[in-house]
């Protein structure tokens, strides 16, 4: 019975994952077979690090991504999960509204912000009457990458967070009260507490998320122009016409290597919980 | 329908006759195409997929027993996959581009040799031969549309302010000045999705520095960080102070609407800006001259028009059938019901009709025709690797701080050495 799940692990995520690092040690053009004289050793990992503008300012971006991600979307979609839970009047419209962007296809979301942002014919400028090319500036276009994503990231933290709350067991709450604590009280020393597993679905899913940021640059400008991310290195590299498939993964491998870190971590953690 | 086939056939016996001597395609060109030719095509847009269905009509129609099955994918799609839809198992006959673009698939084996299919083919000038010609001397080919890219203004604006063609860049400055006294924009720009600033890259280097040297740059044979490259990038800063500005935050069909509305009064663009005209009086205000000149000896005799057409896959299924619709293709016949349908290209075919052409269809024929050396673009002209992970990257950056070109200019030429090394 395991042998199903077993062979889809291997098949599907290490064979791959092995071959892209081995494949980083050639220049593979992805025509024809590999052979002997492909290999060229560490020269993409040097090339990418030294001799590839991009990369460097990619490997900020995605940091800033994260750091964004995590001290300011995920707790902001955590809040509002909060709120919705206290059974206010329409709950239900609200959840539904901060909920949207998560339903909508990236099409349609980089199109929605394209209309806001557009420095010719876009909402924000047309309101505000300032200039500012938003998209294509690159003091800002990150930023306005960065609250584009959130807005979606908000609702899909959101909704996790408000079935995880719902599954609070509620004379935790009643007992919380009883006791006179105050409700940011009862939240941080009880709530929050038991809520640990979901706490750090979040938490990974927001790591994961940020990692893999890519859609919505990809849609605004294909990730160049200060909105460089590894994902989308490593996709102008390897997909398309370009095939530089061991560079590019090359690039895939420092971006398993830095996801395995948190996998690391992660595993650690839940090894703990069941323990 | 009797003499249709008849007729259809004398033009297969013809194409026999023609070919039965040469060791390559005794097989197919000698027996008459039958059975079922695929046909990819990157043509998803309605408009030139309806026209593409009507030639295939037609083709059908004369073919006498081919019937052709098409399949349509997404433009930027069928570009992304080529690779592997090469490999995988292509169609017989499918959309692709003239140029280095050409030859690099040929030289991977991926694409058939139709150097027989070229000797039934007329109408199709030597330069057109030449376009469809790989590095070992034989054709993988057949072109079927082109278009210039140019200098594009609005007729009506240049009457309405007195404003006269540059034939000099110093010309080209002085109205500059007259137009931003005007409030006008003088050049429109716009570079977000990377390639259309290519276009302004290869006017300079060919006004500056010629057409040999272009492609020989282009196939990696010079260096970047060469005095004749720099004076390139010096020329594009001047020209930057009098384009549209925030470039990198704008699409080409958002800079062809400024030109479109009269805020912008040229723009360097392929002549498809024509597809933001609405057909009809619009799009006939709408006309182009050449670059401007910046160095007397070397002139304008140098011109960029791309060529789009058709390959074969190295393994058809069914070779006869294939090469019989490509040399359909390469007919007058075909290319006219095209290029009716989208009158941003013109017909490759010398032979076509062009009594039907709009006004600047037919400049766009004499242009073309009069040009002394015609370069693809930047990215069917050099390699697909370096034009798009090296060159659109550093050309934005050149874009967002036009000042340090010497940094540029190295960096440019130590990633071209470890690409083209590979």
């Amino acid at each position: 019975m395991v042998a199903i799940p077993s062979i889809v692990v291997v098949g599907l995520i290490w064979l791959p994952a092995i071959s892209s690092v081995i494949l980083s040690f050639t220049k593979w053009n992805g025509i024809g077979n590999i052979s002997a004289d492909d290999f060229i050793g560490p020269t993409n990992y040097r090339n990418v690090a030294t001799n590839y503008p991009p990369f460097w300012p990619a490997m900020t971006h995605n940091l800033i991504w994260l750091t964004v991600m995590f001290l300011v979307a995920t707790p902001f979609g955590m809040f509002l999960a909060v709120l919705l839970d206290k059974e206010i009047r329409a709950t239900r419209v609200y959840q539904m509204a901060l909920y949207m962007p998560v339903v909508l296809s990236l099409a349609l979301i980089g199109f929605i912000w394209q209309l806001i942002f557009s420095k010719d014919n876009g909402l924000l400028n047309a309101v505000t009457g300032s200039g500012i090319d938003w998209f294509g500036d690159q003091r800002y276009n990150l930023w306005a990458a960065l609250v584009a994503t959130s807005w979606r990231q908000v609702g899909y933290i959101m909704l996790l967070y408000l079935a995880g709350l719902k599954a609070v067991d509620q004379s935790l709450r009643e007992a919380a009260a009883i006791d006179g604590c105050s409700e940011s009280k009862a939240f941080f020393r009880v709530i929050f507490p038991v809520m640990r597993p979901i706490n750090i679905i979040i938490l990974v899913v927001t790591f994961i998320e940020s990692l893999r940021a890519f859609d919505l640059v990809w849609i605004i400008n294909k990730g160049r122009n200060g909105l460089e991310l590894i994902s989308t290195l490593v996709t102008q590299n390897v997909v398309g016409e370009a095939s530089r498939i061991g560079f590019g993964s090359a690039l895939a491998t420092v971006m398993l290597l830095i996801s395995s870190v948190f996998i690391t971590i992660y595993l650690r953690v839940v090894m703990r919980v069941d323990r | 329908m009797g003499t249709m086939g008849a007729a259809a056939f004398a033009a297969l016996a013809a194409c026999g006759s023609g070919s039965t001597s040469s060791s390559t395609g005794g097989a197919s060109a000698g027996s008459k195409a039958s059975g079922v030719v695929t046909f990819g095509s990157n043509q998803s847009d309605a408009v030139p997929k309806q026209a593409y269905a009507d030639i295939i009509s037609a083709y059908q129609a004369q073919s006498n027993g081919v019937t052709v099955t098409t399949n349509t994918v997404d433009h930027n799609t069928f570009q992304e996959n080529i690779n592997n839809y090469l490999q995988g198992s292509p169609d017989d006959v499918f959309t692709w581009f003239a140029g280095y673009r050409m030859r690099f698939f040929a030289e991977q084996g991926l694409a058939g040799d139709i150097s027989d299919v070229w000797g039934n083919i007329s109408g199709q000038s030597d330069a057109m031969k030449g376009a469809s010609t790989g590095s070992d001397g034989k054709q993988y080919f057949v072109p079927f549309t082109t278009y210039p890219w140019a200098v594009f203004y609005r007729p009506s604006v240049f009457t309405a302010k007195g404003y006269t063609v540059p034939k000099t860049m110093d010309d080209f400055y002085t109205l500059s000045a007259q137009i931003k006294k005007d409030g006008l924009v003088p050049l429109a720009f716009a570079d977000k999705d990377g390639w259309p600033a290519m276009g302004t890259f290869d006017q300079l280097n060919l006004r500056l520095n010629g057409y040999d040297f272009h492609v020989s740059l282009m196939a990696g044979k010079e260096s970047w960080t060469d005095q004749k490259v720099k004076n390139v990038f010096d020329a594009w800063r001047k020209l930057l102070e009098v384009s549209q500005p925030d470039s990198l935050g704008r699409t080409w069909q958002e800079a062809a609407q400024s030109l479109q509305k009269g805020e912008s009064a040229t723009y360097v663009l392929g002549m498809f800006v024509g597809q933001q005209f609405t057909a009809g009086a619009d799009r006939e205000d709408l006309d182009f001259f050449t670059f401007p000149e910046m160095d007397s000896n070397i002139g304008t005799g140098a011109i960029e028009a791309p060529i789009d057409g058709f390959m074969m896959a190295s393994k058809p299924k069914n070779p006869a059938g294939a090469k019989d619709l490509l040399t359909y293709l390469s007919s007058a016949k075909a290319q006219e019901v095209y290029v009716k349908g989208d009158p941003t290209v013109i017909a490759t075919n010398s032979g076509a009709d062009t009594s039907t052409y709009t006004s600047l269809q037919k400049k766009a024929v004499d242009f073309i025709g009069s040009a002394k050396n015609i370069s693809q673009f930047m990215d069917r002209d050099t390699r697909p690797d370096f034009a798009s992970t090296v060159m659109i990257p550093a050309i934005q950056t050149f874009i967002g701080n036009p000042s340090d070109v010497d940094g540029l200019v190295n960096s440019i030429e130590s990633q071209k050495k470890s690409i083209f090394a590979s």
